[in-house]
């Protein structure tokens, strides 16, 4: 069974973003850029699954710019076997995505798709669900455990009551939790090794998707600020403030 | 034209997310229909279409639909699609695991979480863990939306006299096969809409421990949450996680205990109304958005605040 790991390059979650003063954007300029945290989850998840001898093949793919080849390429020193790049402008939405993906299923034929559930930039949590809809592959959503016993995959999903067991056939789709797993660092001799396996470039034309945006950003905006409070001596202190300034309690 | 709510509910209960949604929904137009999936459901149907705004509810009862398996909600929803401008549902992980599905089947491009509406088609909602605000404008003539629950006020339960249709749709069999859920079961408020949050990190060090804030939780009727770390952890399950990843909450006043302050923390809380952070390092990020900071380890904080509510005999239940 082939796996195929969607990676998205994202600003590095430890950075303070920064809103443009001219409101057309956040500042990406020399600001460090990473994979998608809940995206290093799916590749780990890959490389256990095969690693468990349950898959032969961990496909890396990506879509946007030509630097997404390095975040294809961390994939890849983590221990996937090759990648491919569907070069499109970095901001395509999870619609155009969601068709890309597809149409990279048809030719790879994979047995699983892993993504991560959510991309911490534009937080649409959306693309594993359209996959799973155009492709009709059942899919499971915000896993956190995913055992798959031959043909058959039980799936644990955190969701807002607390956590759902289902039961999916292959082929089909995970949307991964942060607390899937704990992905592995990769090695010195594996990023060297990861420098010489394959990345197949495409552009989205070739693939015959259209990826021009249906949503029109008119204005980025900073969030309204809160002003520091104050700092209280002791408990006392605080339970008078919260009960008789604040009137919370 | 019309606006279609699909309704959050389990079976039994309304979640206060479907009444957040309903009123998100009436900033849009006055024809307002709520759609209800669910097993058993005639009490649920009648009760939302006494809901103020509520024109008509729509439903199906059936087993199939007892589990909201995404699956099965989204051929319905496209069946009905047609006659709708909008079709809403809460930003919750109900309506997450569903509404893509729709919107890609239409071939609409889904606005996710939005937390203002400007008009029909523009919409503002939060990026990169709320550190900044996206004012959107689709070109999609048909709006599939997930609304943000804490940004929208609940609607009334009654005023409305919506018709109640039941209908009959045959699904085919999805390839997934519910198994069990595992519910926190909890007399405390339910923390995405509770008036005061009571939050624990990795300060608190164990799960043992986590009892100093249930014990506060108690006194002041609050709900529990914890920060990603402390899920991680182990000390607390994941439906208490308050963040980018876990639940967004706006309450009255949240007690932030041992939290260092994480952005992607302070993306789940910082509209709280009154934020009190109780750290021992008084570096920590939490204390610039805290309206009340107290330097001090909690491990003596919180019995000593334990005390000090115990005086106050006038705590609001």
């Amino acid at each position: 069974m082939k796996i195929l790991v969607t990676v998205k390059r994202v600003i590095d979650y430890n950075v303070q973003v920064r809103v443009k003063a001219d409101g057309s954007g956040v500042e990406k300029e020399n600001v460090k850029m990473s994979m998608n945290p809940p995206d290093e989850n799916a590749v780990e998840e890959a490389l256990r699954i095969k690693e468990a001898g349950k898959a032969d093949e961990i496909i890396i793919l990506s879509i946007g710019e030509e630097k997404c080849q390095e975040t294809i390429r961390t994939a890849l020193a983590m221990g996937a076997d090759r990648g491919i790049l569907i070069k499109a402008s970095d901001d395509v939405e999870p619609l155009a995505v969601s068709k890309i993906v597809s149409k990279v299923v048809e030719t790879e034929q994979p047995g699983l798709i892993l993504m991560g559930k959510q991309a911490i930039d534009d937080d649409s949590n959306q693309t594993a669900q359209m996959t799973s809809a155009l492709l009709g592959w059942p899919q499971a959503t915000f896993a956190s455990k995913i055992e798959i016993e031959g043909n058959i995959a039980t799936v644990t999903r955190e969701i807002d009551e607390g956590l759902e067991r289902i039961k999916v056939n292959i082929p089909f789709i995970a949307s991964c939790d942060l607390r899937l797993n704990e992905p592995r660092y990769a090695s010195l001799p594996n990023i060297m090794k990861a420098k010489k396996k394959p990345i197949d470039i495409k552009s989205a034309d070739e693939l015959g998707v259209d990826v021009s945006p249906r949503i029109e950003h008119l204005k980025i905006s900073e969030p309204p600020t809160r002003q520091k409070g104050v700092m209280v001596a002791d408990v006392a202190e605080l339970v008078q403030k919260l009960k008789y300034e604040a009137k919370v309690i | 034209m019309s606006i279609l709510v699909i309704a959050e509910h389990n079976n039994i209960e309304i979640k206060s997310s479907t009444l957040n949604t309903i009123n998100a929904a009436s900033k849009l137009g006055s024809e307002i229909e709520v759609l209800v999936l669910g097993s058993n459901i005639d009490n649920v149907s009648k009760e939302i279409s006494s809901y103020q705004h509520v024109s008509k509810v729509i439903f199906i009862d059936s087993e199939k639909f007892e589990n909201a398996i995404a699956e099965n909600i989204e051929p319905v929803i496209l069946s009905l699609a047609e006659k709708y401008s909008h079709i809403l549902a809460p930003a919750t992980t109900f309506g997450k695991n569903v509404m893509p599905r729709v919107a890609v089947k239409l071939d609409v491009a889904q606005i996710s979480d939005i937390v203002n509406i400007e008009s029909e088609d523009t919409f503002i909602r939060p990026i990169y863990a709320g550190n900044a605000l996206a004012t959107v404008k689709t070109k999609d003539t048909k709006k599939v939306i997930t609304v943000r629950p804490t940004s929208f006020d609940v609607v009334a339960k009654e005023g409305g006299s919506g018709i109640v249709e039941q209908i009959n749709l045959d699904i085919a069999e999805s390839g997934v096969e519910f198994i069990d859920r595992e519910e926190s079961k909890s007399d405390r408020p339910e923390l995405s809409t509770a008036r005061i949050v009571v939050s624990g990190g990795r300060g608190l060090q164990s799960a043992e421990n986590f009892k100093l804030i249930s014990d506060i939780a108690d006194k002041l009727n609050a709900a529990i949450g914890a920060s990603r770390a402390a899920v991680d952890a182990g000390y607390v399950s994941n439906d208490y996680q308050v963040g980018q990843t876990g639940k967004v909450v706006v309450p009255d006043l949240y007690i932030a205990v041992g939290i260092s302050g994480a952005i992607q923390h302070l993306a789940g809380m910082k509209e709280s109304k009154i934020i009190v952070a109780i750290n021992k390092d008084e570096e920590a990020p939490i204390f610039n958005i805290a309206d009340y900071g107290l330097t001090a380890d909690l491990f003596e904080a919180l019995p000593a605040l334990s005390t000090e509510l115990d005086k106050l005999n006038s705590i609001e239940k």
